[in-house]
């Protein structure tokens, strides 16, 4: 069992998310950087789709209430078990009843927190993930909450280095146009600009703002289904890129889709970094 | 033929005049083994193929498909909902469609829906079935909490919400039937294409 002792600004339990439930109105939900999660995981042996530990922003710290195998990825923040510094992107071993703190996020904005056996908490539709937008899984962790554990699996990995993989200056997002990019006075418009994360951005989705993307088509659009990465343009102009507790259907026009590849890139964006879309 | 457009590196948007009977056809060779997909999701006009392998191989094949749109439209579950009449815009809907309180209840009770898509929440679905002149505009301003239960109505749609949640449809009654259970499957109560009654 982990105790929390500090849930900072957003921590929440993630896996690989629930896929397949979008006719239903289920968001995916799930890890937004899942390849930093799937390397904690590896990190201390668990399965790449165990729950493990979204921290939002850092400053996160829990006790663990048996020996554990600890790894921490995603946004590089500090760690510390017992007091002590511990590394980054590695497997770290912590005693019985010793507390694990995660510093503030000093790049990157989401870090990955895995222990040995995840976080066992019930499976809702077949995932343990937080969905921030609909309520489905466990809340959001709060100060004094416990977390049961699963049994561990597998060995800790013998890696002893891995390369932080959040990226710093200007990001650049891969995508390809439409389906709605017929709705755009100039849809090439996306490509040109450069756009700054808002503030607003979450989970549901990267909130850009730059100079406003002007509409051919003024009509309502009847609403239809929604893909991971689309990029939605609201009545205001602004382009919002969906995450992955986005909604499954919508009624704003989605002028292209950024490749999969690159969201958990757009995920570990900080509010004011620039981003810019060239053509995937 | 149905417009097909590509959406990102994984998923197919299909333009139709039909969508249910175009869903139930890809669910149906889905299920076959005929096509590989995570996600096939109805809207008003249109299926999303999401989770495609080959999005431009399944372009092609797909012009080839023909839903059965005979066969559709009666098919399918059929689910009676009670409602008590008695939400808070009742009056303002009467005034709309030019009746009484208990007006509202008949026509709601006297027309048959179908679940056409879903969205906003799990279990959420976009009930059609009304005709054009009966439309609803949303609250111009949204309620912050619209309890569970609540059977509203926006646009040509009529909807019930699964959980509390903030909300601009107007509200006409309530249901104690419960529209999403984590534990059934499937978790939704109203699965596209499921015809819907209402009984007061």
């Amino acid at each position: 069992m982990i105790t929390v002792v500090r849930a900072g600004p957003l921590t929440t339990v993630q896996d690989l998310g629930r896929p397949g439930w979008a006719h239903l109105g289920v968001p995916v939900s799930g890890a937004l950087d899942a390849p930093a999660l799937r390397l904690a995981n590896r990190l201390v042996g668990n399965p790449d789709g165990t729950a493990g530990l979204e921290i939002t922003a850092g400053r996160y710290a829990m006790s663990v209430a048996r020996a554990a195998t600890v790894a921490l990825t995603g946004a590089d923040a500090g760690l510390t078990v017992a007091g002590r510094p511990a590394p980054f992107g590695a497997p770290v071993a912590v005693p019985n009843g010793a507390t694990v703190e995660v510093g503030p996020a000093r790049h990157g904005v989401r870090s990955y927190l895995a222990i040995a056996g995840g976080v066992d908490v019930p499976a809702v539709l077949g995932s343990r993930s937080t969905d921030t937008l609909s309520g489905l899984g466990p809340k959001r962790l709060c100060d004094g909450d416990e977390l049961p554990l699963g049994e561990p699996t597998g060995e800790p990995s013998g890696v002893d280095f891995v390369p932080t993989s959040v990226p710093r200056g200007d990001l650049v997002l891969r995508v390809r146009l439409g389906p709605r990019d017929d709705w755009f006075t100039d849809p090439t418009e996306l490509l040109t600009e450069a756009y700054t994360v808002d503030v607003n951005s979450n989970r549901v989705g990267a909130r850009l703002t730059g100079r406003p993307l002007t509409r051919a088509v003024t009509d309502e659009l009847p609403s239809e289904g929604i893909v991971l990465g689309a990029v939605q343009v609201p009545a205001n102009g602004q382009p919002l890129v969906f995450l992955a507790d986005h909604p499954t259907t919508g009624g704003y026009p989605v002028i292209g889709v950024v490749d999969e590849a690159d969201l958990p890139l757009l995920a570990q964006a900080r509010p004011g970094d620039r981003v810019r879309f060239r053509l995937s | 033929m149905a417009n097909i457009r590509l959406v990102g590196a994984r998923a197919l948007l299909i333009e139709v005049d039909e969508p249910l009977a175009w869903h139930a056809e890809l669910w149906r060779r889905r299920e076959s083994g005929e096509l590989t997909a995570r996600d096939i999701v109805p809207g008003a006009r249109t299926v999303l193929v999401d989770g495609v392998p080959d999005p431009g191989a399944l372009m092609s094949r797909l012009r080839k498909w023909r839903p059965d749109t005979t066969a559709a439209p009666e098919s399918g579950p059929l689910v009676e909902i009670p409602v008590t009449f008695d939400g808070p815009d009742l009056a303002m809907v009467a005034d709309r469609w030019a009746c009484d309180d208990r007006g509202v209840a008949e026509r709601m009770c006297a027309t048959e829906f179908r679940v056409a898509f879903s969205g906003f929440a799990p279990g959420f679905a976009y009930l059609a079935g009304l005709p054009p002149e009966l439309a609803v505009p949303r609250l111009e301003t949204p309620r912050t909490r619209v309890p569970a239960g609540s059977v509203g109505l926006a646009g040509n749609y009529a909807g019930i919400y699964p959980t509390a949640s903030p909300g601009g449809w107007l509200l006409v009654g309530r249901t104690d039937v419960r529209l999403f259970d984590v534990t059934a499957r499937p978790p939704a109560l109203l699965t596209p294409g499921t015809r819907v009654k209402f009984t007061s």
